[in-house]
């Protein structure tokens, strides 16, 4: 079988995806995606009718049966402080990241 | 009987006479806890001794104080007078993929292992209400992703309680583990693609997974947002229907819980199956998969003992007055799992994106030179192998250039194979169908090691569960056997949008005409062990 995940185009997907892995986790996940496209390329087998909607909920959701919106209201969570105390890093209730990859405008 | 075997049922309804505390009931069960599931599962082992091959390992956290205090507070009420509700003292366990205030709530992922959660899902705050005591949370594959169990960061894994060399199945199957061998009447689960019905059928015990919309997902850790459903798992028909009546209905939190009216599921129970028509389609007798290796499609027929249950199921519900209604045509079946291969991955890639060690949970301890370095390292340390391989294959198949050829076409097989279910059941179609009753699952319970590593193979354990996700529709998984090597058959009844309470009448009636026969007798062996 060709492979249609290359070891190049797997590389910018580990990029994209915001992944470090190792040399072994590397080949058996580009192997295992290869294989899974293989079994996904049944779908092209199927005669497909242009017609044919595309369902993104198997339950079809009408307006009767689904809830009204909400009133867009401003609510207080008394759990603000547990929320943040899960943060790795906060400073003065701010998180704190690392240095942000950025160009300065000159 | 110990009090931890005892049904939901019974346990509230002794514990409501003030026949045995829920105290009382709670001690049973953390001893039975003691005594057949060995270490709990955690981080940084990695491996396994032969002594914990003798033990389920269902548990990630035990709170056994947290319980302690919920039962004490049942039995001060009852005392004063007050009614804690329908579960009042039923101890239950759930699935580490909900949230519980207080709580580690893992994942069983290495990303959120110190995640404590700052609030509690619908499902598990319905149950806590309703006077039902949480034990703690159980163990599942990394996110939900799997059918074994096996690709929880936290090790052990659980073992299935009939053969502990055995998967429980899963992903819920810390959850079906911990029912089968008396840890907890009642356990919440997810399904997305089968996680409450393969392992169900795994371990002898109910599992449902109801209509999408029908349970809350509020405080659900999200794998596929348009396919996950929180649902019961039991040891027996009503127990399940109980916990259904508990945790279903509309939910101000989850713009997708509908306002269907929830019916009174236990009314109809006991009305039996004469009139009803059942039907049975070879198309969820056989398996079609495509070798990886070939690209070849090859059919199987499924267990042989698996569908001589099925049939022996039909038979059962035709001597009850059902009428059976063989060769009903489901085509789209077997595109269920490529389908699946591509929307659940979609899906699953966009809800993992959140964790990038910032906001909560893990976060690399190793130097990094900016944020884009954070997220790389955080997220390769954090994730296992099964949330990494969805992030790329989601992201592949929804890239630009081939999101048409993938994606949307998925989308629009999903419309056939929910074509599928609305032509069966069409109240005024050829079938006119209450239910169809298939097997649960391919194969009995595979052995620990045996498929895992396979992701091809593994997704295939959900071919005859995941049609229903597609869909949306309800599905509930009921022990009907035990093939030679001693492990549990489950069969399976599929029904239109929003008929749990026909798919559970159905099941109660089979499972009462059945409760003669000798395979009921058998207990796990992790619980016949205890007996000696």
């Amino acid at each position: 079988m060709k492979e249609q995940i290359t070891p190049e185009i797997f590389q910018d997907m580990v990029t994209l995806a915001a992944l470090e892995l190792s040399q072994a986790e590397a080949e058996y996940l580009r192997q295992q995606l290869n294989n899974q496209l293989t079994a996904i390329g049944e779908l092209e087998r199927i005669p497909l009718d242009e017609a044919t909607p595309v369902t993104s909920h198997g339950v079809p959701y009408t307006e009767q049966i689904s809830q009204a919106l909400r009133a867009d209201e401003w609510i207080t969570d008394p759990s603000a402080p547990d929320i943040l105390s899960q943060a790795p890093e906060t400073e003065n209730g701010y998180i704190v990241v690392p240095d942000i990859p950025h160009t300065e405008l000159s | 009987m110990e009090l931890c075997d005892l049904s939901a049922e019974q346990i509230a309804s002794l514990v409501h006479k003030r026949e045995v505390s829920a105290r009382e009931v709670l001690e049973a069960t953390l001893n039975r806890v003691s005594l057949v599931d060995g270490r709990p599962g955690q981080l940084g082992i990695e491996e396994t001794t032969p002594d914990d091959e003798k033990y389920v390992h269902a548990f990630i956290s035990l709170t056994a104080e947290r319980a302690r205090v919920q039962a004490d507070e049942v039995d001060r009420r009852l005392a004063g007078g007050e009614d804690p509700g329908p579960l009042a003292g039923v101890p239950f366990t759930v699935k580490d993929i909900f949230v519980v205030r207080g709580t580690p709530s893992t994942a069983g992922s290495r990303i959120l292992a110190n995640f404590v959660a700052p609030y509690t899902a619908t499902p598990v705050e319905r149950m806590e209400q309703a006077g039902g005591i949480m034990l703690g949370k159980v163990n599942l594959d990394e996110f939900t992703y799997g059918s074994s169990n096996e690709s929880s960061a936290f090790i052990p894994t659980p073992r299935n309680p009939w053969n502990p060399a055995y998967v429980p199945g899963g992903s819920s199957g810390g959850s079906t583990a911990a029912v089968a061998a008396g840890e907890g009447a009642l356990s919440l689960g997810t399904d997305t693609a089968g996680s409450i019905r393969q392992p169900a059928a795994f371990c002898g015990v109910v599992g449902m997974k109801p209509t999408y919309g029908r349970v809350s997902r509020y405080g659900l850790i999200a794998f596929g947002s348009s396919l996950d459903c929180p649902g019961p798992v039991a040891r027996t028909v009503k127990d399940a229907t109980l916990m259904l009546s508990v945790i279903a209905g509309r939910d101000p939190h989850d713009q997708t819980s509908v306002t269907v009216p929830v019916p009174d599921y236990a009314s109809r129970l006991e009305a039996g199956v004469k009139g009803l028509r059942i039907g049975l389609s070879p198309d969820y007798f056989r398996i079609t998969f495509v070798d990886p290796h070939t690209g070849e499609l090859i059919e199987r027929p499924i267990d042989p003992e698996v569908l001589a249950a099925t049939r022996r199921a039909a038979d059962v519900l035709a001597s009850l007055g059902a009428e059976i209604i063989e060769d009903v045509p489901m085509p789209h079946t077997h595109y269920g799992i490529p389908a699946y291969f591509v929307i659940s991955r979609v899906e699953a890639a966009s809800n993992l994106h959140r964790y990038d060690g910032v906001k909560y949970g893990y976060r690399t301890p190793e130097y990094v030179t900016d944020l884009r370095d954070l997220y790389r390292k955080t997220r390769g340390q954090g994730f296992g192998l099964q949330p990494k391989l969805r992030i790329l294959m989601g992201m592949y198949v929804s890239a630009a250039q081939y999101s048409e050829q993938y994606y949307v076409r998925a989308l629009r097989v999903r419309s056939l194979i929910r074509r599928d279910f609305e032509t069966i059941f069409d109240p005024s179609g050829a079938y006119r169908l209450d239910a169809l009753l298939t097997p649960t699952t391919p194969t009995t319970a595979f052995t620990m090691q045996e498929v895992y590593g396979d992701s091809v193979l593994m997704q295939y354990a959900d071919e005859l569960t995941v049609p229903a996700n597609h869909a949306g529709v309800p599905g509930i998984s009921l022990p009907a056997g035990l093939d030679r090597k001693g492990l549990p058959i489950g069969i399976q009844f599929l029904g239109a949008d929003y008929a749990e309470a026909t798919l559970l009448q159905i099941g109660f009636a089979y499972e009462q005409a059945t409760l003669g026969e000798d395979w009921r007798k058998r207990k796990p062996q992790v619980v016949e062990r205890l007996a000696v």
